[in-house]
Parts: structure tokens; sequence; C-alpha cells
């Protein structure tokens, strides 16, 4: 059944990959000058992807611009390449967007004083939270044994759980 | 009773911020634009492709600029309020047809009426992408130092043109050039 599957999978892939090899093939053919071009290219989309998928996408806000099908995040797609290939570095096309949208789009806000609650809450919380527990503890450890209740008689009720 | 109070008084405080997350309306993204110079733009009117409207010809007046597009729909929402406040005559309207066709913006503009002095023709959105347009329908209010003073996202209701826009405008109106 497995080995099934994996043939299955198999056939599709192959394809697929015979398909873009003679693809490959009609590309280059023309001469080097397209596949000079078209390398650098490849690493402007990755650096354009990396970019995006900081960016939060302003018209459906849970997705990055780099996965969203929104007009809106296509055209930004397309600006920070356009951005890129003048030449500016990934800080001035973030620049570019915060400026336009605000520090909204950012998915990782800069740290100041607006945003040091979001920054530091969580650990800050945790950190009460351990103060408050090692205080509550000491408290206790401090108390006679008489503020307790008796233990319950445990051995005998473990027992029957067990059988 | 004094075991609960900790509890009690840490749900009421996370209540409260829940209640206001609730509440804040995710949508509306802050400009940064606010208080600095408009975007420079140069696009061909809607009406006249031939003629470019620029910063230039808005120097000096308060003025409004409003992201329309024949595809929006709640465009045609805050059409009457636009056009009734185009009546009004008190500060120039301007339009930013953003991201449409020509032919059909203009056949939007006669069956719904034009409140419009013109439209800036954007065709690819770029200028909006400057004007950091992401809903449609869109609001600036521009100064005469040419500086945006309020952005509002989303239909302009009476409401909104009654309590934000009217009274800005009458300030902004009165402020040296």
């Amino acid at each position: 059944m497995k080995h099934a599957m994996v043939n299955w999978m198999a056939v599709p892939l192959l394809v697929l990959s015979m398909l873009g090899v003679c693809a490959g093939v009609v590309h280059a053919a023309p001469g080097t000058a397209a596949a000079v071009a078209s390398a650098p290219d490849e690493a402007m989309n990755k650096r354009m992807m990396a970019i995006a998928t900081e960016l939060r996408c302003l018209v459906c806000q849970n997705q990055t611009v780099a996965d969203s099908h929104a007009d809106l995040a296509v055209d930004l797609r397309q600006q920070i390449l356009t951005l890129l290939q003048e030449g500016q570095t990934d800080e001035q096309v973030r620049t570019f967007m915060t400026d336009r949208y605000g520090d909204f789009i950012l998915y990782r806000p800069p740290v100041d004083a607006r945003t040091s609650l979001l920054w530091f809450g969580p650990a800050a919380l945790a950190v009460l939270g351990l103060v408050g527990l090692w205080w509550m503890l000491r408290q206790r450890s401090r108390m006679p044994a008489q503020a307790f209740d008796p233990d319950a008689p445990e051995p005998t009720e473990e027992g029957q759980h067990h059988v | 009773m004094k075991r609960f109070i900790i509890p009690l008084a840490v749900f009421l405080v996370l209540a409260v911020f829940l209640a206001i997350g609730l509440k804040r309306d995710p949508r509306l993204v802050p400009s940064p634009l606010i208080d600095k110079p408009a975007p420079a733009f140069a696009l061909p009117s809607l009406q006249d492709p031939s003629r470019v409207l620029n910063n230039g010809h808005m120097k000096g007046q308060v003025w409004v600029l409003n992201v329309w597009a024949s595809w929006c729909r709640a465009c045609r929402e805050e059409h009457p309020v636009l056009i009734d406040f185009a009546r009004q005559g008190l500060v120039p309207l301007y339009g930013l047809n953003y991201k449409d066709q020509r032919a059909d913006a203009q056949g939007w503009l006669a069956q719904h009426g034009n409140p419009y002095a013109d439209s800036l023709f954007d065709e690819a959105g770029r200028v909006g992408m400057d004007f950091g347009v992401y809903g449609v329908p869109e609001t600036f209010v521009i100064d005469k130092a040419g500086k945006v003073r309020l952005k509002h996202v989303g239909p302009v209701t009476p409401q909104v043109l009654q309590e934000q826009l009217l009274p800005l405008l009458q300030q902004l109106k009165g402020e040296p050039t």
C-alpha cells in the first residue's frame, strides 16, 4: 500500500521535473545573457519575499504581504521588487512601507516607549507570577503544621485505585 | 473572603482590557501621514487625459481628497453624502480614482452624479500607495500648507461629515495661509 502511494506521487513529480528541465533548456537556449539576467532576479525575489513575510497585509490583516492574494499585497510585492532593483537596501524598503502605512504594517514593530508594553509585557507578567509564587510558597513554608488540614489517608485510597 | 480578592482583581483587569480590545476596530490603522506634507503626485485628470493635476494646483487652499473606484461598493454608500457636501461649496473636493478603468469610472460618475471638481486617474494605484490607501473609500483633508490633517477610512457617513469633516474644514479655512 505504502509503495503504491509513493509510486503514484512519483509519477507527476517526475513529469513536472522533466518539464522543468525542458523549460530550463528552452530558456537557456537563446544565450547566456538571459541566464545572467535571471540569476540576480531570483536572488532579488528571495530578498523581496523575505521582506514581504515580515509585512502585514492591511486588507486581510491575519496574512502577510508574502502570502496574501489581495490586490494591494500583489502591488506591494511588485513595489518591493522595484525598489530593490533600484538598489535600495532592505531597511530602506521597510522605511518606504512604514512611511506610508505606519508601524502597523510591521509584524515586528520597533522597540520604543509606545510598544514597550507589547515587547516586555509578557516577560514582566511571567516574572510577576514567579515572584508571587515564590512569595506564596515562602509564606506557607513558615506556617505551622496546624494551619493545614491533616493529610488524607492516601495509601489505602491509592491501593484501591490501583486494583 | 480575602483569598478571592486577588483573583477577582486580576479577572476585572483582564476583562477591562479585553472589552477595550473588542471595541476597537482593527481595520482603522492610524495614518503616519497626519501633519506631514501630502505625497507629491502628478496624474492625468479622469475627464481630460491631456490635463495633468499635481500638488501645485492645490497650493494655498484647504481641500478634500476622496479615494474612490467604480468597483467599490461602499463608495456608492457615501456618494450621496459627497454630493451633498460638494453642493455646500465649502472647499474643493477632488477624487482619486483608484485602480479603475477610465470608461468604467466615467460611466459611474455619469450614472450616480459627479461631486468632484476633478478626479486624479490613478490606474496603477501608485499614488494611492503613497497615500497609504488600503481600503477604498478613504478621505483625506489637506490644509493650506499642503499637509494632511485628517484621514478617514471607510465611507463618509452624514455623522462623520457633521462631526469630523465640517468642523475641521471650518477651522482650517480660518488658519493663515
